[in-house]
């Protein structure tokens, strides 16, 4: 069974149709690389599957938790729906470790003993325990970015929904992000990416996605898809990568 | 009690508020005239003059308006000049407004980028040109929307010098009542007058200075 | 006709000076601790609560911030208690203080609240905390950090502002100026000694604040 479920989901901004039935399953474990031109609804998706956006039409599930039903309970779906943000987003009033422990302390209401444990644990795997106590003010973008994650991490989520993640950063410092997503993916981690790096995709995606225009406009294992794309738009959109 | 109805105590209080409106215009003009002679001395170069200037705005800021009411009617007098209660609170009032309104256009003034000043110094301008070319008409926009806003403090400032017996808004609505007995009607309509005095700039300030973010 | 200014004609009223003084400190003290109190409720009302809420939170800021401290002030003292409700001198005081330090501070709080970037906000909705931790742990401290310089010189404007309550009697600093001054007649050097004590309660007040936000936030 799936872990994602995605099914026909349509979403409109005012008149115009962002989402025009897009179905998506995603499996334990999988890594979706979802790729496509700007505007084409990439993060609208992304931030249906955990809430920060409703849908018109459609049915998303996750874990068994039915999104479109919640009716603003979205509690038990965010604490398995983890997301990592374009912007970082870190909280600037807190420090890193601090970042790290909140959710787990307010939410999931974990004893002191546990949250720090849990943000030791999630900073080592970000490769950032050194920076426990520094501000975001006092970290690079890509540190930042990495500290984004293991807050997220520390929910211990069921799926990872990350939204161009190296985008806000300079070239130098998107590999040491991209690492630590690669060893997430590797650990088991399932992992829903909206990117623009097109060889991780390849190497590291078990499942692309690209769409076009509101819809999917083709899926399938990447390696075959980037060799051989089935249609003329995925040619177009790979070439221009390049 | 019938010979002060409320429409008699309405029209007395709207009569006094003259004397309101009058006292906040001559300290927001003459404040603001002290003002920006003070932001001149504050942002030259002088040493003497910038630390004179910022002693003169750290005692004006720093200690109650009424405190500076009380010096003026009683200090004045030691010079052996007759002082009226308008006297003494249109200087204290004036001197009050300038210390703000100094701060105020600073604050403008020093958000300007450094070099603006730079290029105004090599194309050989004089300080007071560069401040009348460049930097003025520049921090003048900024500027607008907070000097709009502290006119509705010097309003309402003008309230205290009924301490010292000038004959304004707060003084008529104390003397009213000390005629009618009916502080809660006497109070509302006075409270009432001042927001409809300052309710107007607050809303026209805080206009300016969205349309201001925006143009940004 | 050359005054001599005489200041020793103060020095039997030291105690008196003292006692206003220490009111004057304690009334800055509990209105500020009561203001800031209010202004929080009042900011997060605005931006985190019911609808309803918005507009009498809204008329209760523009009301208070649009008219003179006196006349709220005499408002509460006299006009109240023609409603019913009658306070002390200094029971008036402290409320009168309270309820306006409040209207300014929920202003100060909502502006900084307002400037919490969105991202945050879905960044802990994407955590699955609630709006009340939101507000709480996301929002506030970060809405505080930012606006901390402008509510501290609130205080020491509506510190500065409090010499008004001797109209009413409350014993403050201004009121034992009036007390000395009837008795020794030496006006001007009553109220340029108590503006200089004035000066440097403020003075003290911002050293006092500063000392007390870089323990809050030892970042800023
Ligand atoms: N809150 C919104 N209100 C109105 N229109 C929106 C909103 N959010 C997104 N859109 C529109 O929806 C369309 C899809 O946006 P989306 O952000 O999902 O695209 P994307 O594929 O993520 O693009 P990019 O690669 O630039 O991030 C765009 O045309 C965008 O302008
Ligand atoms: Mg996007």
């Amino acid at each position: 069974m799936s872990l994602v479920s995605i099914k026909d989901v349509r979403k409109s901004f005012g008149s115009v149709e962002v989402l025009k039935g897009v179905s998506i399953e995603v499996g334990r474990g999988d890594v979706v690389a979802i790729i496509g031109k700007s505007g084409s609804g990439k993060s609208t998706l992304l931030r249906c599957i955990n809430g920060l956006e409703t849908y018109d039409a459609g049915c998303i599930s996750v874990d068994g938790i039915d999104v479109g039903k919640t009716r603003g309970n979205l509690r038990d779906l965010r604490r398995n729906v983890g997301m990592v943000f374009q912007q970082f987003n870190l909280f600037p009033h807190l420090t890193a470790a601090e970042n790290v422990m909140l959710a787990p302390k307010v939410v999931n209401r974990e004893s002191a003993h546990i949250t720090k444990a849990l943000a030791k644990e999630t900073l080592a795997k970000v490769g950032l325990s050194d920076k426990a106590d520094s501000y975001p003010s006092q970290l690079s973008g890509g540190q930042q970015q990495r500290v984004a994650i293991a807050r997220a991490l520390a929910m211990r989520p069921n799926v990872l929904l990350c939204d161009e993640i190296t985008s806000a950063l300079d070239p130098e410092l998107v590999s040491e992000v991209l690492r630590v997503v690669e060893r997430l993916a590797s650990d088991g981690m399932t992992l829903i990416l909206v990117t623009h790096e097109m060889r991780f995709a390849r190497d590291v995606g078990t499942k692309l996605v690209f769409m076009h225009q509101g819809k999917v406009h083709e899926e399938g294992p990447p390696k075959p898809l980037f060799a051989s794309p089935g249609t003329p738009e995925l040619a177009q959109f790979i070439g221009m990568q390049h | 009690m019938n010979d002060f109805s409320f429409w008699v105590i309405l029209s007395n209080l709207l009569l006094a508020t003259r004397w309101t409106v009058l006292l906040s215009l001559v300290a927001f003009v003459c404040g603001g005239a002290v003002g920006l002679a003070l932001l001149f001395a504050r942002v030259s170069k002088i040493r003497w003059l910038d630390t004179a200037t910022r002693a003169y705005i750290e005692f004006f800021q720093g200690t109650p308006l009424l405190m500076q009411l009380f010096l003026f009617f009683f200090g004045v007098a030691l010079l052996g000049i007759e002082v009226s209660p308008w006297l003494a609170a249109s200087l204290a009032l004036t001197f009050w407004t300038s210390a703000f309104l100094a701060e105020i256009w600073r604050g403008c003034v020093e958000s300007l980028p450094k070099g603006q000043w730079e290029a105004a110094e090599t194309l050989a301008l004089s300080y007071i040109e560069q401040m009348r070319y460049v930097i003025l008409p520049q921090a003048l926009r900024i500027a607008i929307p907070p000097t709009v806003g502290f006119s509705v403090q010097v309003i309402k400032g003008t309230a205290l010098a009924s301490i010292i017996g000038f004959v304004d808004l707060t003084k008529a609505g104390t003397m009213l009542n000390n005629a009618t007995f009916r502080p809660f009607l006497v109070y509302s309509l006075v409270a009432l007058i001042y927001f409809a005095l300052c309710y107007p700039l607050s809303w026209y300030a805080h206009r300016l200075e969205r349309q201001f973010n925006v143009a940004r | 006709m050359t005054y001599k200014l005489q200041f020793a004609e103060l020095l039997p009223y030291w105690d008196v000076l003292l006692h206003g003084l220490i009111f004057t400190i304690v009334l800055t003290i509990v209105s500020t601790i009561g203001g800031i109190a209010v202004g929080t409720a009042g900011a997060a009302a605005r931006t985190f609560g019911p609808k309803w809420l918005d507009p009498i939170v809204a008329a209760y800021v523009e009301i208070i911030r649009n008219t003179p401290f006196i006349v709220q002030l005499f408002f509460i003292f006299f006009g109240l208690p023609a409603a019913g409700v009658k306070l002390s001198e200094t029971a008036a005081a402290f409320l009168a203080m309270v309820v306006n330090l409040g209207a300014y501070s929920t202003e100060i709080i909502r502006a900084g609240i307002e400037a919490v970037p969105k991202g945050h906000l879905e960044a802990a909705e994407s955590l699955a905390m609630t709006r009340m931790q939101i507000l709480r742990h996301v929002v506030l401290k970060q809405a505080f950090q930012k606006i901390y310089p402008a509510l501290a010189s609130q205080i020491i404007i509506v510190m500065l502002g409090s010499a008004v309550v001797s109209q009413i009697s409350a014993e403050d600093l201004t009121y034992a100026a009036n007390y000395i001054q009837s008795r020794n007649f030496r006006a001007f050097e009553v109220y340029l000694v108590v503006a200089l004590l004035y000066l440097l309660l403020a003075i003290a007040a911002r050293a006092v604040l500063r000392g007390i936000g870089r323990v809050i936030f030892p970042k800023a």
